[in-house]
């Protein structure tokens, strides 16, 4: 995977992140794969936000959470904002199923 | 110069926008813009031709989208447009109103009205009305609890009502820091029968101001249709005369204080389509003392569809037009004041607003 490191928090390694294409096309310019180093995913969608300023609007809800249709994995598990990230984890941040 | 006359169209996959020439005759439709986002209510500011278009998508939340080249590209935001950590979020945007002062008005779902200085990109909420003491005992409608007109008069832009579904029309003279509930004479039928015309409370669809008026609104209720002349101080019915008292949207004529359209539906627990599935336009030329059902060109059997609250408007043309869409995708158009129905569109996705613009060719 060839993609751009963002962020350099100091703490938190660098973590692979991939967007589904709904969300990614919502920003022009967003990549569909990035890197970036944060210690958990709230850090994460800090990052994300900075870089694409309004995204974390579109993960997250107020409450704060990651908002009820959306969903990111960590290494294969639903994670939480609050959940932790090790370097090199793969999160990926996904629509869930919604209809209508 | 000749004028080209837009109509917007905001509908459950995306906006659409169709556009003519003066005559109105022949159609060009472009979209689905807005990455097929379900739009509540999208608009054009007639100030610069600016297309805003507010909705929420299960996904991504509420957003205000914008263009500003007539739909061939568009930004979004919502920033600021966030409720207290710990409350309920908001979940979608349902109104949108350009003030000629140049700020532009949202209302949200839970109802809360916000505002933007900077064309949609920044906001901040109009906090006096969550202020207001009945704010607590709020019940929301069928739709939510949301905040669905925004009404401004054009002469002193301080001066606001807003539509809450249920807790009815709210104004304002001071530009929002304080608020009064202007419901006098509006039934609530689904209240006991001693409590039926409530300070507050009522189940408003939809209303708007009279051409060129301070004073005189039309209102289309849950429970009857209502002219008020006093700003909403006090409002009588103006039903007699239609086949239900049910339905969504209220259309003042552009230039013609006494002229209004409104789409009644066969009722409130009938299954809310045409009145027996044939559709028309009902016009009133005396402020709605008497009605006339305009229906040349339109369906006249198997109309099993709704108009929702901001799906019927009219254009600025000296000679109006008049625009519906409903709940089955077709997006209906006269250039006569409703006496003659043509088709835009027929297969739309489920059509939430219109709203039109004369702009300079």
């Amino acid at each position: 995977m060839d993609a751009s490191v963002y962020s350099n928090r100091e703490q938190g390694g660098v973590v692979n992140v991939t967007l589904c294409a709904p969300l990614a096309d919502l920003f022009p310019g967003a990549p569909r794969r990035l890197k970036l180093s944060a210690a958990n995913v709230n850090e994460m969608v800090d990052g994300l936000d900075e870089q694409w300023p309004g995204m974390r609007d579109r993960i997250c809800d107020t409450t704060p959470a990651i908002r009820k249709h959306m969903n990111v994995f960590v290494d294969g598990r639903r994670a939480k904002l609050a959940t932790p990230l090790n370097a090199g984890a793969d999160v990926f941040v996904v629509t869930a199923i919604s209809g209508g | 110069m000749g004028e080209n006359v837009l109509v917007v169209v905001g509908t459950k996959k995306g906006v659409f926008v169709a556009s003519s020439d003066a005559a109105r005759k022949d159609w060009k439709l472009a979209g689905p813009y807005c990455e097929h986002w379900p739009i509540n209510h999208a608009i054009v500011d007639p100030s610069d031709g600016t297309i805003y278009a507010g909705g929420g998508s299960e996904w991504f939340g509420p957003a205000v989208w914008k263009s500003t080249d007539k739909g061939k590209t568009w930004s979004h935001s919502s920033a600021g447009m966030a409720n207290a950590a710990g409350e309920e979020p908001i979940k979608a945007v349902w109104s949108l109103t350009a003030s000629p002062d140049g700020t532009l008005y949202a209302g949200v779902q839970p109802a809360a009205l916000f505002k933007s200085t900077d064309g949609g990109v920044n906001w901040t909420e109009v906090k006096g009305l969550q202020q207001h003491p009945t704010r607590k005992d709020w019940m929301p409608g069928g739709a939510g609890l949301i905040l669905h007109t925004i009404v401004i008069d054009p002469k002193d832009t301080k001066r606001m009502w807003v539509g809450i579904s249920s807790a009815g029309v709210f104004f304002t003279a001071d530009g929002g820091k304080t608020w009064e509930p202007r419901n006098k004479g509006v039934r609530a039928d689904y209240m006991p029968k001693d409590q039926r015309y409530p300070e507050w409370g009522q189940c408003v669809h939809n209303f708007a101001l009279a051409a060129g008026s301070s004073d005189r609104l039309y209102q289309q209720n849950h429970c009857g249709m209502y002219r008020s002349d006093d700003a909403g101080k006090t409002w009588q019915s103006i039903e007699k005369g239609l086949p239900s008292t049910f339905g969504f949207p209220s259309a003042p004529h552009p230039h013609d204080a006494d002229t209004v359209f409104l789409l009644p539906l066969n009722g409130d627990s009938k299954g809310r389509y045409m009145p027996d599935a044939k559709a028309a336009v009902y016009r009133s030329r005396d402020a709605g003392k008497t009605w006339s059902d305009m229906r040349k060109g339109l369906p006249q059997e198997n109309a099993f569809f709704g108009v929702m609250r901001q799906a019927m408007a009219t254009d600025g043309m000296k000679k109006a037009g008049v625009y519906f869409g409903t709940s089955g995708g077709a997006l209906f158009a006269s250039n006569d004041e409703a006496e003659s129905w043509s088709t835009i569109a027929e297969h739309l996705p489920a059509i939430s607003s219109v709203e039109t613009a004369t702009l300079k060719a």
